[in-house]
């Protein structure tokens, strides 16, 4: 038997006003529960003295204010071991003192109380919607976190990139509606209760979108027609960087987010499927120097944030402020930030917002090799993880296809939405284009070294337009944001198929149905990581709003009635997702060669139009059709049937030869939008023969063929 | 908060009265990890726990894995509905046996 003796450091050395107190340990920042107390650390550069203030939970005014004394700070470091605290009834905050000297950069105010950067639980937004008291000196407040979660034998679940389904979806937004009849509507338990759909849709990663605290009242604008305050619903404002959002936890109101957060995560995993979050570094919801002193601008406003030669804050995120983010300091912030996640609550990958701002200096001009990139790229922690680009900024910094990617980043492939939108819609002249965005954009990453997997495919996301209003709304309808349908993009590239919104034209619906398949089909059989908005699978409407940021209502909430209102929709999702996870020819990690390396008789792969080995690369061409040769699939390593698709955009109809197989192989038909359910999807290897080597393609439809 | 240790037909029943949180959790771990031998079979009789902080929570947990690594075996019984919602949430529940009455989790000790 082993005899535990205890630590030396178990035992305080000073006193300070009743306190029990001893020099602390400067990593890791933050607090940290030790033996008998909780370690505080807290940097900054500029600071020339820095209090610890503790409340007890919930009280307006602190009940101790300990100055760290000056032996207890290690180069820029303030460090200190507070004992016998009870670690679930504290918040506490920080006093730093310094020049308030804005010209110079240095904003220190002592009156201000400052949330630690580094807190892993943040009080003050419990429960979402909740009007917060305004008078309140310290807003959001740091509270103190076990990290002893129970994971038994869970970890990340390493699935190939290129085998991912990405489901883009906002937490509160996927279970808050009635509809959705889960206990908790609205939060990460809500989510653990939808499993089994997400399970029978066939996706295999999640994206939520942000889940680090933020204000959801940041916002200060008003519903025009309701006269309701509009909320920041999406929450792309970060206020604390290692806090999930407590108002996505039904158990946020007794702080236990991290562990309902943790087992959501869990549960998922067990099911087959990754959590990938997007993450907002580009800014902080502190805004310009009219914004609220939240944490980083009173601790060390000069480091955090880019700075005009005379102290103004840049504004490459369109938000107010520019984190620093190439500063060493910060980087070093950002890299514990992700490995806290990555490590803690096994998160599989990151997706970043505004990426290209994480490229740019403290000046604003963008790096050829950005420090910070390339340390996430190389990391050993987050060595498995996914990274994936949002590769433009709101400085106007456009990188699709010239993101930093030492080999590592995918990006949200901006080129592929536009491209695909645009040849849906019937443009012509866009067959080039829509070619390069199906074989996996090898036009933008091939020269990189890049892979077919550098490419995040999708035609809807969060920003935009849900897919069932793409094909019904030719213009933004934004008015219910308060700012006279100013704000959200203008470029669409949608068609509304002949009304503006609703309509009850049979005619209209049908062909707005068949665009949604249509959509759906080409982004399920290109190259590259396929991502779907959520509710996109059973048509769920904003009625024209490309910008719901601001909505927590039935305008962004996920209507449940929609899964038996749209079954039909919803079975071609379905089974388009089942039979890309069926098929690996449509899951290549590296480019075409457009040449046959195995000996098959076909090129890896081939394009047709109505005439087979002949497509029409016109400029008036809205016709394209190509074929996957099976023995080439993963480099042809993996055999796979032959798939063959047409897409017709066109608004007439056309014959088309199909091309023939060798070896005994029919052709199949499992997709052709331009039938009726249920002849319009069939179920994946159980696809009824093709009769004829030439197959009559409706107007505007789209045909999937394998051949076996 | 108080702790009872009593015998019923060879397992250990401990009831715990008063509320759980960052202060009481420790005392109740301490009282009942002392009767906490190889191979014992503890309920835990919660029914007088009107409230379980996160920190009670993890009490709970913490106890379950120290006896089932001795070979032993722990029942909850009468928590809380509302405490049961929370464990679930949270991912607590899942690691337990739970019954609504005592006389069940001498039953289900035993199986």
């Amino acid at each position: 038997m082993t005899l535990a003796i205890d630590r030396i450091d178990i035992h305080p050395t000073h006193e300070w006003g009743g306190y029990r107190l001893r020099p602390g340990k400067p990593f890791p920042f933050g607090a940290t529960l030790v033996p008998g107390g909780v370690n505080f650390s807290i940097f900054s550069s500029h600071a020339t003295s820095c209090t610890l203030v503790l409340f007890d939970k919930h009280a307006l005014q602190p009940k101790a204010e300990i100055p760290f004394p000056d032996e207890f700070r290690i180069g820029n470091v303030f460090t200190m071991v507070v004992f016998d605290l009870d670690y679930e009834s504290i918040e506490y905050g920080f006093r730093v003192d310094g020049p308030f000297d804005p010209q110079a950069g240095h904003r220190f105010e002592h009156a201000k109380i400052l949330l630690d950067p580094y807190a892993r639980a943040l009080g003050g937004r419990d429960i979402w919607g909740k009007s917060p008291n305004w008078d309140d000196v310290y807003w959001h407040r740091a509270r103190l976190v076990y990290d002893d979660f129970d994971w038994e034998s869970d970890r990340p679940l390493e699935i190939p990139i290129e085998d991912l389904i990405i489901y883009e979806m906002h937490v509160r937004g996927f279970t808050r509606h009635l509809s959705s009849g889960v206990k908790h509507p609205g939060t990460f338990a809500g989510i653990a209760e939808k499993i089994p759909y997400l399970k029978s849709l066939g996706v295999n990663a999640i994206e939520f979108m942000p889940i680090f605290e933020f204000d959801e009242f940041e916002n200060s604008r008003i519903h025009p027609e309701t006269g309701e305050q509009l909320l920041n619903y999406w929450g792309y404002s970060t206020v604390g960087f290692f806090a999930p959002k407590a108002g996505y936890a039904a158990s946020g109101k007794f702080g236990m987010q991290v562990d309902e957060l943790k087992t959501l995560i869990k549960e998922l995993h067990a099911n087959g499927i990754e959590v990938i979050l997007d993450v907002v570094f580009n800014h902080t919801a502190e805004g310009n120097e009219q914004g609220p002193t939240i944490s980083f601008r009173g601790i060390d406003n000069r480091t955090y944030y880019m700075l005009t030669p005379d102290g103004y804050y840049f504004n490459f995120s369109g938000t107010g402020n520019t984190l620093n983010c190439n500063n060493p300091i910060v980087r070093n912030m950002v890299l514990d930030c992700l490995r806290y996640w990555a490590a803690e609550y096994h998160i599989d990958g990151f997706r970043f917002d505004l990426a290209a701002i994480l490229g740019r200096d403290p000046s604003g001009a963008p790096l050829a090799n950005p420090p910070l990139l390339e340390t996430l790229a190389f990391d050993p922690i987050l060595g498995k993880c996914k990274l994936i680009a949002e590769a433009w900024d709101a400085g106007g910094l456009y990188q699709v296809g010239s993101f930093p990617a030492y080999g590592r980043w995918a990006e949200w492939n901006g080129k592929f939405r536009d491209g695909m939108r645009q040849f849906l819609k019937g443009e012509a002249g866009r067959v080039g284009d829509v070619a390069q965005r199906i074989q996996g954009s090898p036009d933008l990453y091939e020269v990189g070294g890049r892979g077919a997997t550098a490419s995040i495919n999708f035609i809807t996301a969060h920003d935009g337009f849900t897919l069932a209003d793409l094909v019904s709304y030719n213009e933004k309808h934004n008015e219910a944001n308060g700012e006279s349908n100013r704000d959200g993009s203008n470029d669409n590239d949608s068609w509304n198929c002949g009304w503006e919104g609703p309509t009850e034209d049979p005619e209209i619906k049908a062909l707005r149905l068949r665009q949604m398949k249509n959509a759906v089909a080409m982004l399920l059989v290109s190259q590259g990581i396929p991502m779907i908005l959520m509710g996109d699978e059973v048509a769920r409407t904003q009625h024209g709003n490309n910008n719901a940021y601001c909505h927590d209502n039935a305008l962004s909430w996920f209507d449940w009635s929609l899964v038996d209102k749209n079954p039909d929709f919803l079975r071609f999702v379905t089974r388009c997702i089942a039979f890309r996870k069926q098929h690996p020819a449509l899951r290549n990690t590296t480019h075409f060669r457009n040449q046959d390396y195995v000996g098959s008789g076909y090129a890896d792969i081939s394009w047709h139009g109505v005439h087979a080995w002949n497509a029409d690369w016109s400029s008036d061409s809205r016709i394209l059709a190509f074929l996957l040769c099976g023995k080439h699939a993963r480099g042809g390593t993996t055999p796979d049937d032959y798939i063959y698709v047409a897409m017709n955009m066109h608004w007439e109809a056309h014959t088309f030869e199909i091309p023939s197989l060798r070896d005994g192989r029919v052709w199949r038909v499992f997709v052709n939008t331009g039938a009726a359910p249920p002849e319009d999807i069939w179920e994946p290897g159980r696809e009824p023969t093709l009769p004829d080597q030439h197959y009559f393609i409706g107007p505007r439809s789209v045909v999937i063929l394998v051949g076996r | 908060m108080n702790v009872t240790i009593k015998m019923v037909d060879e397992v250990t029943v401990t009831e715990i009265s008063g509320e759980l949180d960052g202060s009481t959790a420790p005392v109740a771990q301490q009282r009942v990890l002392s009767v906490a031998t190889v191979g014992c079979r503890i309920a835990m009789d919660l029914t007088e726990v009107p409230y379980m902080s996160s920190a009670g929570l993890r009490m709970l947990l913490s106890t379950y894995r120290q006896v089932t690594n001795s070979g032993g075996k722990v029942v909850l019984t009468g928590v809380a509905e509302e405490i049961q919602d929370t464990m679930a949430v949270t991912g607590f529940l899942k690691f337990f046996t739970l019954t609504d009455t005592l006389d069940q989790a001498l039953v289900a000790l035993k199986n």
